[in-house]
């Protein structure tokens, strides 16, 4: 009986876990015939928040990897005062909660903010446009690839780095033809993180952009926003989130590698070497 | 030719390397234990590790130079540098790890060291052997004015290295370049290099020819890293023996294999001496000048010919071994070594 007793439990734990987890995303597709789910897809406000998401994310994603990628270059190769603070600091947004982004940024941006004044002088609005949904959504996804490309930089072997230096490369073809290309597999795991997580942004969103259907309203805000109207509607891009998220959860463990035990949850932190 | 002059201190975690050492178109090995400063000698000169003092230039043109606050990156030093473990970039084809450094001598280098079969393939796909090709054709294709080479032979299996090791040999002899190698390995120093310093806790402490360092060892610790004779001759068959005509004339035989170029492995301490040749079961008599007599503890190293053998103090004195006397080293045929050269 003792013998049995551990094994059952573990089953009894995974099963539940199972469960719990699998029981939403069951519901989403069962509450309503697929059919109807389809439809629903086609309606205007689906459309609207589609446009608006997949724009608003692809910019942000864009300006993530365009600066992310020389800062988590930066921070994995050279060793400075302050580095530790540093790395702390790109990483702040992943515990920070989205309301508390969401509030900086008006803080930040808004009106009155630290930079309202200068931004009203160019008769530049952030708040509630678009911009200040890329901005929110760059802030709170940043994190997850800029770790990652930290934790993906500092794994090239450093003597293919000092190779390509006593082969006549500078610092700048060495970056591009051997710590990027071997980086890579790492970065696209960590786009696609960030990308999944810029796609599910909600709260910061909603306090800096507002959700203004067409405009701001990207597919979190209109689950919110039909869930009281239309809970078909609601559903519907819930459906489509779930899609689309498990694709992005497939492309980030091809993109680690299926091998690894740790290519689903890759660290929390980027390693900071001791040494 | 150009000359390279290298002077410099680096500091080290447990001691401070310093280290002067002047090369020209010949081999230089750089001998000593684990930890003793040997590969950071080749990363300061490559640009890889900064010196806190010192000068390094190859002929006239300056790489660093402490006073004059000059210190070119490695991309401006003229190296060919071949990694411990190759460092061959993984992503790229054997072709394009050899064109990285430069285009033009692809061709050539590919099919000089025997890898134009593998242009296509990825360093993971090759033997250790292979490896070290690639690494040694990537390191030419700069046209390098200094080569330098860290532990050439350490990534390899005993099999695989005899015969790389007399690739290598040849390949840096038609070269002709100021070449630089590092090893733990006295053995693979002797073949390789012409001249080898011996380096403990970041100083050299005794540069010579590897026969001067075998015969004159300059401490204790020279002498248990040296250990071996390596003569030099040309072997052939001769019966169930090995004959081997050095380049002194002397014949000698030998129970291992091998045929043609070779170097002759014998331990000091293998070799017994005596006045007059006598009649043992050893095969080998060598008769010869005395030219040196090193005391090391309770032994003492007596240089004969070309030969350093070893012995006690009372049997040295017991002989009447002196320099400038005469003697004859004997061996047996079973206590050689064949290593080949070619």
């Amino acid at each position: 009986m003792r013998k049995v007793l551990f094994p059952l439990s573990l089953l009894l734990a995974a099963g539940v876990t199972g469960a719990f987890l699998l029981l939403p995303l069951v519901a989403i597709f069962t509450r309503v015939p697929f059919s109807t789910l389809l439809d629903q897809l086609g309606s205007g406000v689906v459309t609207d928040a589609l446009i608006v998401s997949l724009k608003t994310t692809a910019i942000a994603q864009a300006a993530i990897i365009l600066f992310g990628t020389p800062t988590a270059y930066l921070l994995a190769t050279r060793r400075f005062p302050g580095h530790a603070l540093a790395v702390t600091l790109v990483e702040l947004p992943l515990v920070l909660p989205p309301a508390v982004a969401g509030i900086g940024l008006l803080a930040a941006f808004g009106r009155v903010g630290l930079l309202g004044s200068t931004l009203t002088f160019f008769g530049v609005q952030i708040p509630f446009t678009q911009t200040a949904v890329v901005l929110a959504v760059a802030f709170v996804a940043s994190p997850l690839y800029v770790r990652q490309a930290i934790a993906s930089f500092e794994t090239v072997d450093q003597n293919l780095v000092d190779a390509s230096r006593t082969l006549g490369a500078g610092p700048a073809r060495t970056f591009w033809r051997i710590a990027l290309p071997l980086a890579s597999g790492g970065l696209a795991a960590g786009a696609a993180l960030a990308f999944a997580r810029g796609l599910g942004e909600f709260g910061a969103t909603i306090m800096f952009a507002g959700s203004f259907r067409g405009v701001t309203q990207t597919l979190p805000l209109a689950i919110y926003a039909e869930f009281e109207n239309e809970f078909d509607v609601a559903l519907a891009i819930g459906g489509l989130l779930v899609v689309v998220s498990a694709a992005l959860l497939v492309l980030l463990k091809i993109g680690l590698g299926w091998t690894s035990s740790r290519s689903t949850s890759p660290f929390l932190f980027a390693r900071t070497r001791s040494s | 030719m150009d000359k390279l002059a290298v002077d410099i201190t680096v500091p080290l975690r447990s001691y401070t390397l310093e280290l002067g050492l002047t090369l020209d178109s010949a081999t230089v090995a750089i001998v000593g234990p684990s930890g003793a400063g040997k590969s950071t000698v080749l990363r300061a000169i490559a640009g890889l590790v900064r010196p806190s003092a010192g000068t390094i230039a190859l002929g006239e043109d300056v790489w660093f130079s402490k006073e004059r606050k000059i210190d070119r990156p490695p991309e401006e030093r003229s190296v060919g540098y071949v990694f411990q473990e190759y460092a061959l970039f993984p992503h790229m084809s054997v072709r394009r790890n050899v064109s990285y450094g430069g285009a033009e001598r692809v061709d050539e280098l590919l099919e000089r060291l025997h890898i134009d079969g593998l242009a296509h393939a990825k360093p993971g796909a090759l033997s250790g052997g292979e490896r070290q090709r690639v690494a040694l054709a990537r390191a030419l294709a700069r046209d390098p004015r200094v080569l330098l080479l860290d532990e050439p032979l350490s990534a390899l299996d005993a099999h695989t290295k005899a015969s790389v090791r007399g690739e290598l040999r040849e390949l840096l002899g038609e070269l002709r370049l100021p070449s630089l190698l590092v090893t733990h390995d006295f053995e693979d120093a002797a073949v390789l290099a012409q001249l080898v310093g011996v380096i403990v806790d970041g100083r050299l402490v005794q540069v010579d020819t590897p026969q001067a360092l075998v015969a004159a060892p300059a401490s204790p610790f020279v002498a248990s890293l040296t250990g071996a004779n390596l003569l030099e001759g040309n072997a052939r068959a001769q019966g169930d023996l090995v004959e081997i005509v050095l380049d002194d004339g002397t014949t000698l035989y030998s129970t291992a294999k091998g045929t043609g170029r070779v170097g002759v492995v014998v331990y000091p301490w293998e070799i017994t001496l005596s006045q007059e040749a006598p009649a043992d079961s050893a095969l080998n008599h060598v008769q010869g000048a005395i030219t040196s007599l090193v005391t090391v503890d309770n032994r003492v190293r007596v240089q004969v010919g070309s030969l350093t053998a070893e012995t006690s103090k009372e049997s040295a004195e017991r002989l009447h071994l002196r320099e400038g006397g005469r003697a004859v080293a004997s061996f047996k045929a079973t206590a050689t070594r064949l290593l080949p050269l070619s």
